[in-house]
């Protein structure tokens, strides 16, 4: 019964609690610890509170405000870390836990392993089947951005889509893109900005950061919100390095926020130079085509001129012709003249008439009229005419012989 | 509206394709250049068409959704 030695003091709990905590605190100012996170709850005090375990043992951790909000990355249930921190024993419930002032991943490790499960999940599903990538409108006139207010990437877009078209129809949804909070209410920009009904394209991004930061972005709830998205999306996440589940399920991946708007505008720059080019070769065409035409015009006129020089070299043939034709007339006329002059003369002196003249003269029958050319065709006593040249008279053959020559 | 422009661009392009071949009669060609010169002005239209305009939205009290003028932090 009387186990405990008189001499040996009894110590409180207080005492003994203070004694523990003295050895611990004292040996364990500076502790490394590796293991997972779980049972991670971040009361609205801003300390965080998780249980570090392994397969065998655990321990509690707590991380006051202040330090935590250094944190580069997220703390998640599941998480592989390090930390580096010191024992403290809480006393009011003698526990010992470590009070850590930094937490780094292992490696991103489990993050990476999650990532490229759902990659493989959400690929087999068909989520980012090609095929079903709808095409970026070439002219958008109203565009959707899914970012952050107040970070760098929607102010380099906003330069960058006012610095080369200016007439662009932004819109601006405003939501946090890292935290718990943030795939929620992208999800629902997402679907909000679907009601809107003319809107042509949605920028879904943020500005670089952690893998952790990203991480929003590799939320299957956006993913699936992407997918089922009405309006084209184009991802513009982090750097060009960055590949997310959002970049993979967008119709298309813009390598960062900057990039995301030079495609949006680019292509609008790119097709008003390519209408340019065209209406300045249709002008041109044309333009070439009325010069040659005109020309065209020009030969013809003046090939047109030598039908009159034609006519006017036939006339002058003609006259030509009339002259010479009136000439020959002449000279005919007057050698037939001549001809004629000399045909009378010798008619003339052919007639019998100039025989008269010359002391000759013609005997007729009177009863006959026919010419004596031999003194056998009349007797004595016929009357015959004798036709002297300037008159007649009727005689009465007495006496009829013959001459012999 | 932008399959509309789409097919606009395409008609215009073929148009000038056509022209620059250069086997069509004056008053086809004309026709031709009226018809280009259309396009391209219908083209030019769509292309400056919109105004400039950022806004965020927002849900009012209401939760409907609502769009202000986005005023940009001047601080460059």
């Amino acid at each position: 019964m009387e186990m405990f030695d008189q001499k040996k003091p009894v110590l409180t709990v207080s005492q003994l609690t203070s004694m523990v905590k003295g050895v611990l605190e004292e040996n364990f100012a500076l502790v490394w610890v590796e293991g997972e996170v779980s049972n991670l709850r971040t009361p609205s005090s801003g300390h965080i509170y998780f249980t570090l375990k392994d397969e065998n043992s655990q321990i509690k951790v707590v991380m006051f405000r202040g330090r935590g909000s250094f944190l580069k990355f997220r703390l998640e249930d599941g998480l592989h870390i390090i930390l580096r921190g010191n024992i403290t024993v809480y006393e009011t419930r003698g526990e010992y836990q470590i009070l850590a002032d930094y937490v780094e991943p292992i490696g991103a490790g489990a993050l990476q392993l999650a990532f490229e499960q759902m990659k493989e999940r959400l690929a087999k599903e068909g989520l980012f089947d090609k095929a079903r990538k709808r095409p970026i409108p070439s002219v958008p006139k109203k565009v959707g951005i899914i970012t952050s207010p107040t970070g760098a990437a929607i102010r380099d877009m906003l330069h960058i889509m006012d610095r080369r078209f200016a007439n662009l129809h932004i819109m601006i949804y405003p939501v946090r893109v890292q935290g718990a909070e943030a795939p929620p209410e992208i999800i629902q920009a997402i679907r909000d900005m679907n009601t809107i009904e003319d809107l042509d394209v949605i920028i879904a991004g943020r500005g670089g950061g952690s893998m952790e930061d990203l991480w929003a972005f590799n939320d299957e709830g956006v993913a699936r919100a992407i997918y089922n998205s009405r309006v084209p999306v184009i991802s513009a996440v982090g750097h060009e390095t960055d590949f997310t589940i959002a970049d993979f399920v967008a119709d298309l991946r813009a390598p960062t926020p900057s990039a995301a708007a030079e495609l949006v505008v680019q292509n609008k720059a790119d097709i008003e130079e390519r209408l340019k080019t065209l209406y300045k070769r249709l002008c041109h065409i044309s333009k070439g085509r009325l010069t040659l035409l005109n020309s065209h015009l020009k030969n013809i006129e003046g090939r047109l001129r030598s039908p009159i020089d034609r006519v006017r070299q036939f006339a002058q043939r003609l006259d030509d012709m009339t002259i010479r034709l009136n000439l020959s007339i002449r000279q005919k006329l007057e050698f037939s003249k001549k001809k004629l002059d000399r045909d009378m003369s010798l008619l003339n002196s052919l007639s019998p008439l100039a025989i008269l003249q010359r002391g000759y003269s013609i005997t007729t029958i009177l009863s006959t009229g026919a010419v004596v050319n031999e003194i056998a065709e009349v007797k004595v006593g016929d009357r015959v005419g004798v036709r002297v040249t300037d008159g007649e008279m009727e005689c009465r053959v007495e006496k009829s012989s013959m001459i012999n020559m | 509206m932008a399959e509309k422009f789409e097919d606009a661009m395409k008609k215009l392009e073929s148009i000038v394709e056509r022209m620059e071949k250069g086997d069509m009669s004056l008053n086809e060609s004309l026709k031709m250049f009226e018809e280009g010169v259309k396009l391209t002005r219908f083209c030019s239209q769509e292309l400056h068409k919109a105004e400039k305009r950022v806004e965020l939205l927002s849900r009012d009290a209401e939760g409907k959704l609502v769009a202000v003028p986005f005023e940009e932090e001047e601080d460059e």
